[in-house]
């Protein structure tokens, strides 16, 4: 048999239907929903006269639009309410798994359905949110979809969807100390640019991806989609099923020892052939920051801001810059920060509030810097209380928010205000993306870390070095 | 459902030559909080088109009144970031029905193409010349014959063909819909379910 890629085993497999010059009919493993793209979703279905065809395969959770603070209470926004609550009924009526708000499995859908076991190697996933990608950090073909398609989902278990190009990006070498699989993500991005992988499904490989947690490899297949990619897949190796044989619903049930013997077949086969291929050292990678308005625009955190000729719309950079407020040429260390947000699908995760957390331990806030931590989900919250993190952060003289998207896109009272710089762990720096008029710097979790003790856009290399002697 | 049929568009355009124009632009977060699919284009590029007190801003080019029609011309990379199809929503119920570009990111044109949307894509010259003919002359009448696959301006000669995947073409031709499609699968689904090897 012809040699193979990941994402073509798990993609043809779930082929119901080739289309003739059209796309495939693709059948969908796991539909997360949350209550922002599914409204419209459920209204349509209700139009046609159709049902959910398979609502355990269904699971929802409110994120997107909830409060981070007395979440205990009625969310104070009628309209955001009335769609929680929508969610709910939909859910209810449907019979689907439903995470509210304050459920002790509620939180960021791209962090719970990994936590709860629900995200499993050689899977179709697909969510009505781009961040979808995150979940091929386990060997899954997972992208985001419009609300038309989230309609679909429901009422057929299935897509239509043209088949992406292939691009594998293998990254050797290590991460030096300091950088974090943010940085490796940010530097990929600003090396092709923030629509470099647009039509293709990237695989990333390679020792130094190897050598990650999962927690960072989510972080990398999260930020796929801010290179335009449809999304990132990681083969499932070790690493994977370590993680996977802790979470207690997954292990002691019987699917586990099922999946042990077919998880083995998902991986590119040797001499499988990729539309295109690209290559990275990791010890190259510095810190990054970003200094535009598209994630595309980063640079290492002691670089300059490069000049307009690097791109082939000069008016578009230029007027990223004056956003920003920033101009070529400038070095961006020792810029005053107003914000520090560590949070989000990309960085909410333990292990981002665990490095948070070493930074500033034995540290001080800043006194000008308002900083929102906000963990990912309901479990990362009590993770962080157990291990000591949260009595850290309150040392140091931070509060730990509510689990939610927050100040990621602004869409509850978490707004950066107008002209404000914000160190942020999230994945986009659009403009008013954190609030209308914000300005976002976005970096790993200790580079926010180094932000929110010093009042400034500081080198987390340097503080290693001060904690080193 | 029945949607409306795309055949023949003949209007003048609306130029917005930027790059990587993101979803958040198209429509905001915070003007996602509706139960419907209605009324977004009240909010379409809000904070481009009005300040922070709701004035509008007279040189962004929604608020001038030589640009109008229903093509936006926009730059490289468009609809790229956030997956919400409330950005399509907002572009169609502002009046438009096609945009043209050198690039699309992937789920806009999907999310567009399952509203009626029609995303026509060019060579980067080809949009330069479109960009440059119509800023210099915005009564120009752009045509955009679906069938034939093609872009014109008849008094000026320019012609360009866009690619479309054959399957999508006929939904919006005749006006259908992928669910309805899709629904009537049930048994293949079904099928499939049973006999899946993954």
């Amino acid at each position: 048999m012809e040699p193979q890629t990941l994402f073509d085993k798990i993609w043809d497999a779930h082929v119901v239907k080739s289309v003739e010059e059209g796309p495939d009919v693709l059948y969908i493993d796991r539909h997360y929903i949350h209550e922002v793209t599914s409204p419209q979703a459920f209204g349509g279905l209700r139009q046609r006269g159709a049902v959910v065809f398979r609502p355990e395969r269904t699971t929802a959770t409110a994120d997107h639009n909830i409060p981070t603070t007395d979440q205990h209470l009625p969310i104070r926004d009628e309209v955001s309410r009335a769609q929680v609550e929508t969610l709910a009924m939909n859910c209810q009526a449907a019979g689907i798994e439903h995470f509210g708000i304050g459920h002790p499995s509620n939180g960021i859908v791209h962090v719970t359905g990994p936590e709860m076991g629900y995200t499993l190697p050689g899977m179709t996933i697909v969510c009505g949110d781009s961040h979808t990608s995150t979940h091929g950090a386990f060997g899954t073909i997972a992208f985001g979809i419009g609300t038309s398609e989230v309609e679909m989902v429901l009422a057929t278990q299935c897509i239509m969807q043209t088949k992406p190009a292939r691009m594998r990006i293998t990254i050797n070498g290590s991460l030096n100390k300091g950088v974090t699989s943010k940085d490796l993500i940010l530097y990929i991005i600003s090396s092709i640019s923030t629509g470099g992988a647009t039509g293709y499904f990237v695989e990333f490989a390679g020792e130094a991806v190897r050598q990650l947690s999962m927690e960072a490899r989510m972080t990398m297949c999260n930020m796929s989609i801010e290179m335009g990619a449809r999304g990132g897949l990681i083969a499932p190796d070790e690493v994977t099923y370590n993680y996977l044989s802790e979470i207690p619903a997954f292990s002691e049930s019987p699917m586990a020892q099922s999946l042990a013997d077919k998880w083995h077949s998902l991986q590119t086969d040797a001499g499988a052939v990729f539309d295109k291929e690209l290559h990275f050292d990791a010890s190259d990678v510095p810190p990054m920051i970003t200094y535009g308005t598209n994630p595309g625009m980063g640079m290492a955190i002691d670089g300059t801001i490069p000049d307009a000729a690097i791109t082939d719309n000069t008016s578009s950079y230029n007027k990223s810059l004056d956003y920003m407020g920033f101009r070529p040429g400038m070095s961006l260390l020792g810029h005053p920060v107003d914000y520090v947000f560590l949070g989000s699908c990309t960085n909410g995760r333990i292990e981002d509030l665990r490095a948070f957390a070493a930074m500033v331990e034995g540290r001080k806030k800043a006194p000008d810097v308002t900083v929102l931590i906000v963990p990912g989900s309901q479990k990362v919250a009590r993770e962080a209380e157990r291990e000591g993190l949260a009595d850290i952060l309150r040392r140091a003289g931070f509060e730990m928010r509510q689990p939610g998207c927050s100040s990621c896109l602004a869409m509850n009272d978490d707004k950066i205000p107008p002209g404000k710089y914000a160190v942020s762990t999230s994945n986009r720096n659009f403009e008013g993306r954190q609030g209308p008029g914000a300005r976002t710097i976005l970096a790993g979790p200790l580079t926010a870390a180094a932000a929110a003790v010093t009042g400034r856009i500081t080198d987390p290399r340097e503080l290693m070095r001060i904690c080193d002697f | 459902m029945k949607r409306e049929k795309f055949t023949i568009l003949e209007s003048t355009c609306v130029p917005l030559p930027q790059s990587n124009i993101d979803t958040d632009q198209i429509i905001p977060a915070r003007f996602l909080s509706a139960t419907s699919r209605e009324g977004f284009g009240e909010n379409l590029f809000r904070d481009w088109r009005f300040d922070k007190e709701g004035n509008r801003i007279e040189g962004f080019v929604l608020n001038r009144p030589e640009y109008k029609g229903s093509i936006l011309v926009t730059g490289s990379n468009f609809g790229c970031g956030s997956s919400r199809e409330h950005a399509v929503w907002a572009i169609h119920d502002h009046g438009f029905r096609a945009v043209v570009s050198d690039s699309f990111a992937d789920i806009f044109r999907n999310n567009a193409l399952n509203n009626g949307l029609l995303p026509v894509q060019v060579t980067s010259a080809e949009l330069g010349d479109l960009t440059e003919q119509i800023i210099r002359s915005p009564e120009t009448r752009v045509k955009i014959d679906l069938d034939q696959q093609i872009i014109t301006i008849e008094e000026t000669g320019f012609t360009a063909s866009f690619g479309i995947n054959a399957f999508k073409k006929q939904c919006l031709l005749q006006g259908l819909d992928n669910i309805d499609y899709l629904l009537g699968m049930k048994e293949e689904i079904m099928a499939f379910e049973k006999n899946r090897s993954l």
